[in-house]
């Protein structure tokens, strides 16, 4: 007979071998400032927008933002619907009525101008791509409309794991992200690294080299709600704000999911008392 | 095993009903009356789940077809349009994307509980081969479901993935251009895999129809793996004993379900699949979804491209051929001492392949792939032809009734 601890041993052995030395060595050579993890509103079990929030962070959206980036995917309309900013409809159809958008063709066959209704799309600063590169040195200023969900960073074993835990449930690595890398812009490059035109030096991007210069300095945009108005605070309403034009219905799913699982909890207790009752009778 | 139809009608509508078409009667010997070995644990409720889970997947995978469109240059912004759109869209999408890797942890862990408890072993060869085919076909499926999105990672995975065809000496260039419709993945292709998307569940469901009705021939097989002798001692009617269990099973695991469809819906995601899909820009790492992580290890281990799919297939098959590599007669790991522990490692070993699979193929990790690719294929070819040789299984019981007596199989939870 072969001996069960000995075969037993040999295999763990073997397996031992091969999983510690595979982290270790296969971790990135360089090691990349990982962003704060930031307190948000809209994380946890309960969580949700804080419309204060949202309203500071269109209001840096609006005003820095939007120079460059499209938004393709928020209508005005957006803006007024539950669980977001929630402007009034009033607001947001004199908010509209500010940007122009193209139109047509008419009955005469041209296109034409005129001020923007709440159901139309965020006016893009560039007609197309080339001109959007060509207006900033080469490079594309992304999308913003699910920027928040398309940005993310490595936490590594055995965090990612442990993420999704309830209790611990992490899921703002984008936000966090980009919160952090508005903010982690430096004027010249470190000693010994050299950047090209149109590259600008930042802690938090991969590489560091990155092709949007630093987008806002203190005192850049009014709040008119008494927070201060310094950079650490625009970035992070304006990631809360991306947050929820990439997740629009955050409030809406967590309070959903809530019910499903109080539902889900009761009903399985019921199923489980009842499955008892009827094997009861039966030894198995 | 059906057991003894004992349906009688009880209207004279089914009885007219019944003497021309018996489906009530079919229903109530495959469901109702079905001896159920009274042993079972909560692993046999897998089967219920993976029911369950094909149905949600085909209804929300129904409703999403009505708002989504299959064009590269619209696919993307179709999904998001779901997702803000239409009413519950969000929903409905979040569901059929984690519904999908919750399709695959239910499978994992039923061909795990397969392999524990000896289930592939005579005279259920044919059920476990149909279960491969249906693994096969989920695999197929759900490749093609992360395409359709058309993000970064749906573009780049479907590009890596199909160009292994490539791999295939002599015609491998043409059956790639084939399968792409052209000569790179682009809308051809998204179209024909929404088409095929669309069609592999309603094969799966067919070959799922297969599979029960072989499990219907041989009966369950259970933790002490004798069959059942006595239909009295040993068995339970499968309504209401099986049927109760299964949904108690079922409710726990929607609630794992639902945990991350609404709490935490782009945890099994990549970022990178918000980014609409860009031909001429390569993310920096192409990895496919987590359920596919072992088998894209296996293939990157093989330096050869080639060598690198026939293992990775080759894991497959290794499936295919169990019954006839496994020479213990004894089915149950719970009388097998040896296989009990070599199982676990060899679960350790497709977990360390599947984390490996997620790394950078740099350093220490390429080698660790190719020792833990080396044990899954030992595990299969080697250790498990000479185990039946040279282990000792303990007395397996007499019946499931004396296994029950004796507490025998209690271990790995009942209730």
């Amino acid at each position: 007979m072969l001996s069960k601890t000995s075969l037993g041993m040999m295999a763990a052995a073997l397996m031992g071998a091969a999983l510690v030395g595979a982290p270790a060595l296969a971790a990135d050579s360089h090691a990349q400032p990982q962003p704060p993890r930031l307190s948000w509103s809209f994380a946890g079990f309960f969580g949700k927008y804080d419309q204060g929030q949202l309203q500071r962070g269109f209001k840096v959206f609006r005003e820095v933002c939007v120079n460059c980036h499209s938004a393709d995917k928020l209508a005005f309309r957006n803006l007024s619907e539950p669980g977001g900013p929630e402007f009034s409809e009033a607001q947001v159809k004199a908010l509209a009525a500010q940007y122009k958008v193209k139109d047509g063709p008419n009955d005469a066959g041209d296109m034409f101008e005129r001020p923007a209704r709440p159901s139309d799309i965020w006016p893009s600063p560039f007609p197309n791509e080339n001109a959007a590169r060509t207006a900033n040195g080469g490079g594309l200023p992304p999308d913003m409309s699910v920027l928040a969900k398309a940005r993310s960073y490595k936490r590594g074993f055995p965090w990612f794991v442990l993420d999704a835990l309830p209790g611990i449930q992490y899921q703002e690595h984008g936000v966090d992200y980009i919160a952090a890398l508005l903010q982690a812009y430096k004027d010249d490059p470190p000693h010994g690294e050299k950047l090209d035109a149109g590259q600008y030096w930042n802690d938090i991007m991969p590489g560091n080299r990155i092709a949007m210069p630093k987008p806002m300095s203190d005192g850049q945009v009014d709040y008119s709600d008494g927070t201060p108005a310094t950079m650490e605070n625009y970035s992070k309403d304006v990631s809360a704000f991306l947050m929820w034009m990439a997740e629009p219905k955050l409030d809406e799913r967590k309070k959903t999911g809530f019910r499903v699982l109080v539902f889900m909890a009761i009903l399985t207790g019921l199923l489980y008392a009842t499955k008892k009752r009827v094997w009861a009778s039966t030894p198995h | 095993m059906s057991g003894p139809s004992t349906y009688v009608p009880k209207s004279a509508i089914g009885r007219w009903f019944e003497s021309r078409l018996p489906l009530m009667g079919f229903m109530h010997s495959s469901f109702v009356a079905y001896p159920t070995p009274k042993n079972l644990n909560y692993w046999w409720t897998f089967g219920a789940i993976l029911s369950f889970m094909l149905v949600a997947q085909i209804v929300t995978g129904v409703v999403l077809a009505m708002h989504y469109t299959p064009h590269t240059s619209m696919a993307f912004n179709s999904v998001e349009h779901i997702m803000r759109d239409v009413n519950w869209g969000w929903m409905i999408r979040y569901l059929h994307a984690n519904g999908a890797s919750m399709f695959f942890l239910a499978v994992y862990i039923h061909i795990a509980r397969g392999m524990y408890y000896g289930s592939y072993k005579a005279p259920r060869e044919i059920l476990w081969i149909l279960g491969v085919v249906i693994f096969l076909l989920m695999m197929a499926t759900g490749f093609m479901g992360y395409v359709l999105p058309w993000g970064q990672m749906s573009f780049w995975g479907a590009t890596v993935i199909t160009n292994l065809f490539t791999a295939i000496p002599l015609v491998g260039d043409a059956i790639t251009t084939w399968l792409w419709g052209g000569y790179s993945v682009d809308n051809p292709t998204l179209n024909r895999f929404f088409s095929l998307h669309y069609l592999l569940p309603f094969m799966i469901a067919a070959v799922v129809g297969l599979h029960v009705w072989a499990l219907h021939v041989v009966g369950q097989n259970n933790p002490a793996g004798v069959d059942i002798k006595d239909i009295e001692k040993d068995s339970v009617p499968f309504t209401p004993h099986a049927t109760l269990k299964d949904a108690t099973g079922i409710a726990v695991f929607i609630m794992l379900y639902a945990w991350f469809v609404f709490f935490i819906p782009n945890f099994l995601g990549d970022a990178d699949n918000y980014i609409m899909a860009n031909p001429l820009q390569t993310p920096p790492h192409i990895v496919p979804e987590w359920y596919f992580l072992p088998f894209y290890a296996i293939l990157r281990a093989i330096p050869s491209k080639l060598g690198g799919v026939i293992f990775m297939f080759g894991a497959i098959v290794m499936l295919v051929i169990l019954p006839w590599l496994d020479t213990s007669r004894v089915r149950s790991a719970v009388y097998r001492p040896v296989y009990k522990i070599l199982f676990w490692v060899f679960i350790a070993c497709v977990i360390g392949l599947g984390y490996l699979g997620s790394q950078p193929p740099e350093g220490g990790a390429v080698l660790a792939a190719r020792i833990l690719t080396a044990y899954y294929f030992i595990h299969f070819l080697v250790i498990l032809p000479l185990l039946g040789l040279f282990e000792t299984p303990r007395p397996v019981p007499a019946s499931i009734a004396d296994s029950v007596l004796k507490g025998d199989t209690t271990e790995l939870g009942k209730a």
